[in-house]
């Protein structure tokens, strides 16, 4: 932890802000001009507004893990064990009529088991990092690992294919003529940004992370703060699943794994400090929607999935470089 | 260097093979199929290439960083030196041993650079470093697999050598491999660098407090260097062994080993704080960690439930080690 303090004075958000928005605009007009015919389709767009949304939902829940100097590597189990849980519910009520054809108020339950299956994931990873006193690091990645194996032992291994319609409507359907991931998206992220910025339990968390000792002189009450913090995430997380397993039609214990370091590299991307205390959901947004276009970019230039991994990783590096060495000229 | 303070040390590994023992107790009541020798042996031969891999990254967690790119560049070293063999035709032990743990060090100093210049939380970089690695295998150089007929004579020959050969009741023999000897002689090395070196004690002291330490007069960035490039060495190394144990290079092995490797170090007592942690404490966390994974199914527990006993065991391991950290700072 100390080594990384000083990288808390290096990142100048909102220099930030206008940062990745120029790099949108950058990886935007740099593919249009590599593959002008396929990457300005209409329908590329739309396949982004759906695919998105459950990416920026696991790295809006990083961040919040990374503003108390966190973080938090069962993310991916959460929203996978969340996913199968109700895909298991929902095959127990749907003997006769088929799981398609569910009824709304058994696909609430669903919902609502899904959801609780991420309150008590992070309820769990916050009392492991406040009372046991474990670090997030080795926390998270323990109970990662109990939830996907836990996920591996109801599944036995194999995929739940099958979702009620109404399920698959959050991941596929449409309101207004909006992607329904997409409303989801920018209410939930709406949502967050106001409690961080506008709520006293927001402005504590951002505390917390920028100055414990102070925090806790102030009379702040860090642990039952932290707690609530990873249960946020750990909902987050179970939200992205329920998106996630509706738009696939399908759970499994090893879905969405790469996702992991992507959240990661655009909550450090979109600005957030990993040593705590800054962070926005604006940036993360605008970082989300940059790699998807990049990534997107790459897909079409036939780039294999490998390179592209290859292509996130430097990044990422990239990313840490420039926000050292932005720092030390601006010190 | 106190008596207090070695024998408390002393007292912490005690009681990890305290632990051990009554585990291993409790497993041979459940199936006493579990003492036979062959069973044994082959503890003793799954311990290797885990516990060459635990010897890094208990070193980096000694100085309180955590590493989870060891396994991608194990197999991008040892990938690379057997299509370099195969396609120089080379036929030797020594050289490519050495080219695999040089590429793995190598590696290893991109982290360290990256953990040392810009002042980085290890495990982003290493997030980092690990996707890249792994990519570019895959992506640019293959991923096809070179099983038994391709692999080089030499290689498989050199980890077939056993130690001690015992007959079977069944007529065939069961044997000891000699690679647990390489994997002793590592571990001694890094014993006696950690303990009796000044660069050893570096890395304590790094982990203690980065501050201080520097202010004692360590060279940091020597130190942190040194961490990582060992780290990065001994995983490729492990990487080129266990391909020659199991006879076939496979790009995408080792997915996921980080997790077992990290729990392994932690249950031998090293703490994530860093400063704490012994290599016959390691040894013994290995060793348990690939006992309850091979025990599961001597046991007859279903096997979709070892996920779920490695993320217990790395949450109980940890929580002890915080609570004797805490109890040690009050």
């Amino acid at each position: 932890m100390k080594f990384s303090l000083d990288l808390r004075r290096l990142i100048n958000q909102d220099n930030n802000i206008v940062q990745l928005i120029v790099m949108t605009i950058l990886i935007f007009a740099i593919m249009t001009v590599l593959s002008p015919d396929k990457f300005l389709r209409y329908y590329n767009f739309e396949s982004i507004a759906y695919i998105f949304p459950e990416l920026g939902l696991l790295s809006i829940a990083m961040m919040i893990a990374m503003l108390t100097g966190g973080i938090d590597l069962s993310v991916i189990g959460i929203a996978n064990l969340s996913g199968i849980l109700a895909g298991i519910l929902f095959k127990k009520f749907s003997d006769e009529t088929g799981v398609a054809d569910t009824g709304l108020s058994v696909v609430m339950l669903g919902a609502i088991i899904a959801l609780g299956t991420g309150l008590v994931a992070g309820a769990l990873n916050g009392l492991l990092i406040t009372k046991a006193r474990i670090t997030p690091i080795l926390a998270t990645l323990g109970t990662g690992q109990v939830f996907t194996g836990l996920a591996i032992v109801f599944t036995g291994g194999p995929a739940i294919v099958g979702f009620p319609d109404a399920w698959a409507f959050v991941g596929n359907g449409r309101i207004f003529g909006l992607p329904t991931p997409l409303v989801l998206f920018v209410v939930i992220a709406a949502l967050i940004a106001f409690i961080l910025t506008r709520t006293t339990f927001g402005m504590n968390l951002m505390l917390i992370g920028t100055n414990p000792k102070a925090a806790l002189f102030a009379g702040l009450k860090r642990e039952r703060m932290v707690i609530y913090s990873y249960m946020m995430t750990g909902v987050l997380a179970s939200v992205a699943g329920i998106i996630l397993s509706g738009r696939t039609n399908a759970a499994k214990s090893d879905y969405g794994t790469s996702y992991l370091l992507q959240a990661v590299l655009i909550a450090v991307l979109g600005g957030t400090n990993p040593a705590g205390g800054r962070g926005t959901v604006l940036g993360i947004s605008i970082a989300v929607i940059a790699l998807m276009l990049l990534s997107s970019g790459f897909q079409i230039l036939r780039f294999s999935n490998h390179l592209i991994d290859l292509i996130w990783g430097a990044f990422l590096l990239l990313v840490i470089a420039l926000n050292a060495y932005q720092g030390r000229s601006s010190r | 260097m106190t008596g207090n303070k070695m024998a408390w040390l002393r007292k912490s590994e005690v009681v990890i093979a305290g632990i051990l023992l009554l585990a291993m107790i409790l497993i041979g009541l459940v199936n006493p199929a579990f003492w036979q020798l062959d069973n044994l042996f082959g503890l003793l031969r799954s311990n290797v290439i885990i516990g060459i891999m635990a010897l890094g990254v208990l070193l980096i967690m000694i100085s309180g960083g955590i590493d989870v790119s060891f396994p991608a560049f194990a197999v991008a070293a040892m990938y690379l030196t057997i299509k370099g063999m195969l396609y120089f035709d080379y036929n030797g032990v020594v050289l490519p041993f050495v080219a695999a743990a040089t590429m793995g060090a190598l590696l290893g100093c991109l982290n360290a650079f990256f953990v040392y210049k810009f002042r980085m939380i290890p495990l982003i970089v290493t997030l980092g470093t690990a996707s890249m690695v792994r990519g570019f295998l895959l992506g640019v150089v293959g991923t096809s697999i070179i099983n038994i007929n391709k692999m080089p004579d030499v290689l498989i020959d050199f980890a077939k050598t056993d130690i001690i050969t015992l007959p079977q009741t069944d007529g065939g023999t069961s044997g000891l491999t000699a690679m647990v000897l390489v994997y002793f002689v590592l571990a001694a090395l890094l014993h006696f660098v950690l303990r009796h070196t000044m660069i050893g004690r570096g890395v304590y002291a790094l982990g203690g407090d980065a501050e201080a330490a520097s202010r004692a007069g360590f060279d940091l960035r020597k130190v942190i260097f040194f961490i990582y490039c060992v780290a990065g060495a001994l995983a490729g190394f492990a990487g080129l062994l266990h391909s020659s144990m199991i006879w076939l290079a496979n790009p995408r092995d080792f997915v996921g080993l980080e997790l077992d490797v990290i729990a392994a170090v932690v249950l031998g007592g090293a703490s994530i704080f860093g400063g704490r942690g012994s290599v016959i404490g390691t040894m013994l966390g290995v060793f348990m960690l690939v006992m309850v994974k091979n025990s599961l199914i001597i046991m007859k527990i279903d096997t979709t439930w070892q996920r779920v006993a490695v993320g217990v065991i790395i949450v109980i391991a940890t929580a002890i080690t915080a609570w004797r950290d805490n109890r040690a700072k009050a």
